[in-house]
């Protein structure tokens, strides 16, 4: 069954037109060192439920915004693929999800959010963390426990949060309603901010959603409901878990928008037309947001015996986000093979030192087990595991969300 | 013929007695299996025991359970007793319900009981409560069970203890089993039990095998609920533990037997009822008790110990005030050294008896 979906994928691939000449001929190329300063693409046009017009799907992006794009994408895959190895090393504890072959999806949306917009997504949260804000010091230090963390080490894989990013939910479903709060208080403070919630096609069951989507419809909350289908909520095929697949149908009054998630042109084109109709006052809208993920479900996962190792392989190798967005933008001369192989290097630098300083830092010390375990603490002793050595409760992360 | 079948099978199951239970067991022929075995072989021998016993939740038939506790369920009882569900916990928490108040006796698995907050109205409002509020109409012939308590690593979401929050509950049973032995025996008698049980099991004893008697391999072996078990007795102190806990105990009764302290240690292996007949008739004897357990101290089981011994006679015997060894009043850290500081320790355990029995 999750065969069918996967086929339909390999279909809507190869709409990018590649055509140099073309563009040429249209003068949106001009060659300059003999390389565009911009080019534009064709993606595969979103599917629309309950919507009249549509995302548009050509996509003019110039230089700066197609390496900007590519070392983000580029960024989070490296980042995952080290905290894979430090989850290996026994650094990185617990429950660990890697966001590899999901890249589009956060980078597109981010392509197109304003600066006052928010997520909030689930476990799966280390590229959304980075995209946000946080070095990948502050991701890959919070994996590994330590002080430079985050979170100082005290939220782990699952529990990251920035400005304008609440997280890192580990509980399936509970970050949509949440989200569908955070788009209230942004209304309700008059700013024309939305939120972004994020959920899989496991999640998307859960019955906490469809009351987040009713009462987003109800009161017109600024709220994009994304459900990013990898196909699978931990060993189960979206078929065996959801009656209607069609993820972007299931808000039934709420409209709703396909996206290819393996392209991230179409995602950020897709999410500019969301952003402004969310923005816009009209109220919420469900995102399907086609895509796939490479590892197992955590890390504890090995992830073949729900799917075959071929069908892994079958996408890295025709519909991996960053290899075709690089192709795109190397085929159509907006950046060369060489400026590509030296953002590669930089990325990896990056990570590795960023790597290395995190597995060489400190843990906080015992004294913050009872930090900010409240805000104002009433308590004037915490009790600790006897009855002799209370604890002392202390105020310590600056709060990013009283201004 | 499935029908008839079952009907049968019906009929054999109400007949079905219980069997003679063993509150300790020998270790003679002692064999090893693992606290996952021991589930297994329990929801195994009751779904053949029993047509109308099944299992229901996330990844327990095709991928064999999460922890793999359902290996093998599956294939052998097929798509009617093994059931996926979607992540929904408030909807098959529901739906297993309804099914028990129908007559069938389901196994509700929650991936983690972490989990089952989201479903925690139907365990309290739906399960607990219909067969007062019937006036003993109504069963509710449910087991909902899963890993509880403090795993590794896994931060502040995943990781506490609801033993209090379901002991707290009148028409709940609640167990809290620590070993191998526990697990197949209480488990199985949980799924023959007519009320709502709530089966807390710990994910980081899984895969510890622990000795398995002749008795506790038979398929007769069911153990009571409400019953605690001495698992190693001593005349100094009392310790009283559920679950992981039981074995920071054990630790530290090793540890001070070495020093000539010799700890009796209770394994309450119920939390609901809990056997204080045990507990009191061991600090008549020793005369000092120490509770240790995983979960938060405020409004715990060692609160509800502490209490009970001293509204009865046994408050005379102490020649102490009792204390309560818990996990840390914090929501779990998820860097190491403060984990390890969040949860009760041998030492801890060791320190506190040390404290209570005034030696250095
Ligand atoms: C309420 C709840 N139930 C179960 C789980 C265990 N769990 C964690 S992730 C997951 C699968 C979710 O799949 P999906 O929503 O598709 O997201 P993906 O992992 O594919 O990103 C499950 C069952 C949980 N964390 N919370
Ligand atoms: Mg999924």
């Amino acid at each position: 069954m999750a065969k069918n979906v996967f086929k339909d994928f390999l279909n809507r691939k190869k709409h990018i037109i590649y055509n140099i000449e073309f563009w040429k001929t249209l003068g949106l190329l001009s060659k300059k060192n003999n390389y565009a300063t911009e080019a534009t693409f064709e993606t595969k046009p979103c599917k629309l439920y309950r919507l009249e017009d549509a995302p548009s799907t050509s996509v003019t992006l110039n230089k700066e915004d197609a390496l900007r794009m590519y070392t983000r994408m580029h960024t989070i895959r490296r980042l995952e693929t080290s905290i894979g190895s430090l989850y290996k090393e026994k650094i990185v504890r617990g429950f660990c999800h890697l966001y590899s072959g999901q890249e589009a999806v956060a980078v597109g949306i981010k392509e197109a959010m304003r600066p006052h917009d928010a997520v909030i997504t689930a476990y799966r949260a280390h590229g959304w963390t980075y995209l946000m804000g946080v070095e990948p010091l502050g991701v890959l230090a919070e994996l590994c426990g330590r002080q430079s963390g985050c979170a100082r080490g005290k939220g782990g894989s699952m529990h990251m949060y920035t400005d304008n990013f609440y997280g890192g939910n580990g509980i399936v479903g509970a970050q949509v309603p949440l989200g569908a709060g955070i788009a209230l208080a942004l209304k309700y403070k008059g700013t024309d901010g939305v939120c972004i919630a994020l959920y899989g096609d496991g999640a998307a069951n859960q019955g906490q959603v469809f009351e987040a989507y009713n009462m987003a419809k109800l009161w017109d909350l600024p709220c994009i409901f994304v459900c990013e289908n990898n196909g699978y909520g931990m060993g189960t095929s979206a078929e065996r878990a959801s009656a209607e697949v069609n993820f972007y149908q299931r808000g039934m009054y709420v409209p709703g928008l396909w996206v290819d998630g393996m392209d991230v042109l179409a995602v950020k084109e897709c999410f500019k037309y969301a952003i402004n109709y969310a923005a816009s006052g009209k109220g919420p809208l469900v995102i399907e947001a086609a895509t796939y993920r490479y590892s197992g479900h955590s890390m504890s996962d090995p992830g073949t015996s729900y799917r075959t190792r071929d069908e892994i392989q079958e996408v890295r190798q025709t519909r991996d986000p960053i290899t075709s967005f690089k192709e795109k933008i190397i085929s159509t001369e907006l950046v060369t093979a060489d400026e590509i192989k030296k953002i590669d290097g930089e990325i990896r630098t990056t990570i590795d030192d960023a790597t290395k300083k995190a597995k060489a830092d400190k843990e906080i010390g015992l004294d913050e087990l009872c930090a900010d375990v409240y805000s104002i603490n009433l308590e004037p002793k915490i009790r600790n595991i006897d009855p002799f050595t209370p604890l002392v409760h202390k105020r310590i992360g600056p709060a990013v969300n009283f201004k | 013929m499935a029908t008839v079948k079952s009907l049968t099978l019906f009929g054999v199951a109400n007949k079905a007695t219980f069997a003679r239970s063993f509150s300790t067991s020998k270790a003679l022929s002692a064999k090893p299996m693992t606290v996952r075995d021991a589930l297994n072989s329990a929801m195994d021998e009751e779904m053949e025991r029993d047509e109308r016993v099944f299992l229901m939740g996330e990844e327990v038939a095709q991928y064999d359970g999460a922890y793999k506790v359902s290996r093998g369920l599956w294939k052998k009882y097929g798509d009617k007793r093994v059931i996926d569900t979607p992540i929904t916990e408030m909807g098959f928490a529901g739906i297993a319900t309804g099914a028990a108040m129908a007559g069938l006796r389901p196994i509700c698995e929650f991936m983690t009981f972490n989990f089952a907050m989201q479903a925690i109205d139907h365990i309290i409002n739906s399960a607990a409560k219909t067969f007062y509020m019937s006036a003993g109409r109504v069963n509710v012939p449910i087991v909902f069970r899963g890993p509880n308590g403090a795993a590794a690593g896994v931060a502040a979401q995943h990781s506490q203890c609801y033993g209090a929050w379901y002991a707290h509950c009148p028409g709940l049973k609640v167990v809290s089993p620590y070993n191998s032995e526990d697990c197949k025996g209480l488990l199985k008698a949980a799924i023959r039990d007519p009320d709502p049980v709530v089966f807390l099991e710990n994910e980081i004893l899984y895969g510890v095998q622990y000795p398995m008697s002749d008795e506790a391999l038979s398929k007769d072996f069911v153990l009571p609920i409400g019953k605690a078990k001495i698992e190693k007795p001593g005349k100094h102190i009392t310790l009283v533990a559920h679950s992981k806990a039981v074995e920071t105990s054990l630790e530290a009764a090793k540890e001070l037997a070495g020093k000539g302290i010799e700890c009796e240690v209770i394994n309450l292996r119920s939390l609901r009822p809990l056997d204080i007949d045990t507990i009191t008739k061991s600090v008549t004897k020793t005369n000092h008790l120490l509770s240790v357990e995983q979960g938060w101290p405020t409004c715990g089981i060692g609160a509800e110990i502490l209490a009970q011994i001293m509204e009865s006679e046994a408050f005379f015997h102490l020649d102490q005030p009792a204390l309560r060894i818990t996990g840390a009043d914090v929501p779990m850290p998820y860097a190491k050294s403060l984990e390890i500081a969040a949860i009760p320790q041998p030492k801890d355990v060791v320190a506190a008896v040390k404290k209570l029995l005034k030696v250095k």
